[in-house]
């Protein structure tokens, strides 16, 4: 058995595997120790909040001591981030109507954007051709322009609460800093929030351990009853055989999807959790296994160390158990590996359809990709809602088969060299 | 044969000179009538054994020779019921063998063992040598047996073939050579003592040198048992070497059978005298006609 370990972990593709599917596991166990917020906690109010770390506003203004920091150019980034891009190029326009040649005028630098604007616009100058409107327009962008480049500080005020009125509290100066570990909330969101409001990598942590889950269950079925049938119907052979076949026969020409649609959807929303998803997955995909087990024990019934065993009077039992499954256990394993990334993928789909665990106790990475597609999260262009559900399918499936091929060219005598 | 009575301690010196049982009342041990397998259905329809009668007389060593394909192999199978008999009856010391439950096999399979060809098929990779001859021990009864005691009956029983067991022990069967792995199939017979031995091709597959060694050990066990052996070989000289009857074996049926000297000194079917031709001479040209 070390044997077979170490020749396993002799193979560098199994090794990639194995590590990247530790790795999944690693992060599924010790997330949910660090942060213990429950993952499918509501948090943000509204919708899609885009990845990053969120400073509470209020905490940072009553941040105990705000440093001064004299920066160079904070002013210019402070004006770039709030000069929209529609109004960069309303302003090109308007100076390249006030005669600046064209290729003079940057857009993207906001800087010397400004400094051409406040040359040449003159706000009584009347353009031929050009609407009242349009000329309100372009005096509102100056006027908006103008308190951009204002270097006041903000005031705050509070409420007196008998009068009404606002009192001065204190004020905000431009080159106010406060330090990001003395504001007491800060919460990262390392891939926002999905449409509702809840944090996406708490949950997306969260439904890689029950997918994991449900492919382990979904796979251990499949290849219980699998390796079960094809063990009878190989060793045992004769009339057990002909009816295994017979019933392999017949599930596998109905498509397993459709027979996994029509399970899950008698079996009703109420009762379909993430363990009833998986065990009907595992009751629809045992068919390759129990074919390609019941290949290998006839090849294998013949052979002269199992005619030995029954010379040696060992039962049924102990001659299946000794001499015939010790001898196709690391394609068995194989097959399982399979099976639970294969599950994993079935999951999805079921998910996908609206057929999958229903959605109010835990997230599996295919009910994220439900939700993630109900509200449009895809035309949205809010790609944190599904893309690193995709790529968290991609690396579970894409590691599982990783291992199996690594442990396929340790194995298979003929691949190996 | 149980374990009540005491097992021989160890092994008299090989008996030179003729069997046994010469000059004795012959007693039928295993016999056929209408022996018939039939694989496949259809168009792969094969007859690997047509309609074969036989009678094998304890104590005697029985060659079965025939060139590859004619069904000794099978036959050798249904004699040890491993596999079904598709027609005809056999017959085990005069009364018609029963084998339909598993506990009536396991019973059969006190009374008959086998050699298998190859050697490095025949055991279990996963199973140690001890397992192998423990399993003996126990199918004679003596799986209640102290451990020192097991120990010393495995001990003789490689002794027997000339290995050491205490180099073996906890050892896999792989790690043995082929001839080595071959005596220790014949010390696993010896720590069973059947009545019939099998041996299915048991030196093809073994190089030249041990060849001699496997078949003297064989024989030596024959004496030391007095079980029937029943060789099973496409090789006729080997055949006259160690048998006292021959049969000869041609696409599923005896077409010649008779004492070893009858039948290879004066054979009457043309398949026999091109066997006897097709062995290799030394001091001769090949005669590569019949090939």
């Amino acid at each position: 058995m070390r044997h077979t370990f170490r020749q396993a972990f002799s193979s560098g593709k199994f090794v990639t595997g194995f590590v990247i599917l530790m790795g999944l596991l690693l992060l599924v166990i010790l997330y949910p120790l660090i942060f213990r917020a429950p993952p499918l906690q509501i948090i943000a109010q509204g919708t899609f909040f885009p990845p990053g770390i969120y400073v509470s506003a209020y905490d940072s203004i009553n941040a105990p001591t705000t440093y001064t920091l004299n920066l160079d150019g904070a002013a210019a980034k402070r004006v770039a981030a709030k000069l929209k891009d529609e109004d960069r190029v309303a302003m090109k326009e308007w100076l390249v109507v006030a005669g600046v040649p064209e290729d003079q005028i940057d857009i993207s630098d906001a800087q010397k954007l400004l400094t051409l604007w406040a040359e040449n616009y003159d706000p009584a100058k009347q353009v031929k051709g050009m609407t009242l409107a349009r000329q309100r327009y372009f005096q509102r962008v100056n006027n908006a322009i103008q308190g951009l480049l204002s270097t006041e500080g903000a005031i705050i005020a509070v409420r007196q609460p008998e009068s009404g009125a606002l009192q001065e509290a204190g004020a905000v100066k431009q080159t106010d800093y406060v330090n990001i570990s003395e504001v007491p909330n800060v919460r990262i969101l390392p891939l926002g929030t999905d449409n509702f409001g809840r944090d996406v990598f708490a949950q997306l942590v969260r439904a890689i351990g029950v997918s994991l889950l449900i492919g382990i269950v979904a796979g251990l079925i499949a290849t219980g009853i699998g390796l079960v049938l094809g063990l009878l119907a190989g060793y045992v052979g004769g009339a057990v055989d002909d009816v295994i076949n017979f019933i392999t026969n017949i599930f596998l020409v109905i498509p397993s999807l459709v027979l996994l649609i029509l399970i899950s959807f008698s079996v009703g929303q109420e009762s379909r959790g993430a363990f009833t998803v998986a065990v009907v997955i595992g009751v629809t995909s045992w068919v390759w296994t129990t074919r390609a087990v019941r290949a290998q024990v006839i090849s294998l019934r013949n052979r002269d160390h199992v005619n030995l065993s029954k010379l040696s009077g060992h039962s049924l039992f102990r001659i299946i158990r000794g001499d015939i499954l010790p001898y196709i256990m690391s394609y068995v394993f194989m097959a399982l590996i399979l099976q639970i990334s294969a599950a994993i993928l079935a999951e999805a789909n079921l998910s996908i359809l609206g057929l999958g665990p229903r959605t109010t106790d835990v997230p599996t990475l295919g009910l994220m990709m439900q939700w993630a597609m109900i509200y449009q999260a895809h035309i949205l262009g809010k790609w944190w809602a599904y893309f690193p559900v995709l790529i968290s399918i991609t690396l579970i499936t894409f590691s599982m088969n990783l291992m199996i091929t690594g442990l396929d060219q340790v194995f298979n005598p003929q691949l190996r060299n | 044969m149980s374990m009540n009575e005491p097992l021989r301690p160890s092994a008299p010196p090989p008996q030179v000179g003729p069997p046994p049982q010469v000059g004795r009342e012959k007693q039928t041990c295993l016999s056929g009538t209408g022996v018939t397998k039939l694989f496949g259905f259809g168009r792969t329809k094969t007859l690997a054994v047509d309609h074969v009668d036989f009678n094998f007389h304890e104590g005697e060593v029985i060659s079965i020779v025939g060139e590859s394909g004619s069904g000794k192999t099978t036959l050798a199978k249904m004699l040890l019921g491993l596999i079904s008999v598709t027609e005809g009856d056999i017959y085990f010391q005069g009364q018609k063998r029963d084998i339909s439950s598993s506990r009536k096999k396991q019973e059969y399979w006190k009374n008959i063992q086998a050699i298998f060809q190859d050697p490095f098929s025949s055991y279990n990779i996963f199973s140690k040598i001890d397992d192998v001859l423990l399993d003996c021990i126990r199918m004679r009864g003596g799986q209640r047996l102290p451990k020192e005691e097991k120990v010393k009956l495995m001990t003789e029983a490689c002794s027997f073939v000339n290995l050491k067991f205490a180099e073996l022990t906890n050892k896999y069967p792989f790690e043995l050579s082929g001839g080595q792995m071959q005596r220790l199939m014949i010390a696993r017979i010896f720590l069973l003592k059947p009545k019939i031995l099998i041996a299915d091709e048991p030196t093809s597959m073994i190089d030249a040198c041990s060849r001699a060694t496997i078949l003297d050990y064989l024989m030596k066990l024959r004496d030391e048992v007095g079980m029937t052996l029943i060789f099973i070989t496409h090789d006729i000289g080997l055949a006259y070497y160690v048998s006292d009857t021959v049969f000869i074996m041609e696409k599923g049926k005896f077409v010649e059978s008779g004492s070893a000297d009858a039948v290879i000194l004066t054979p009457q079917q043309p398949y026999t005298k091109r066997l006897l031709n097709d062995v290799p001479k030394i001091y001769e040209e090949w005669d590569l006609s019949t090939v």
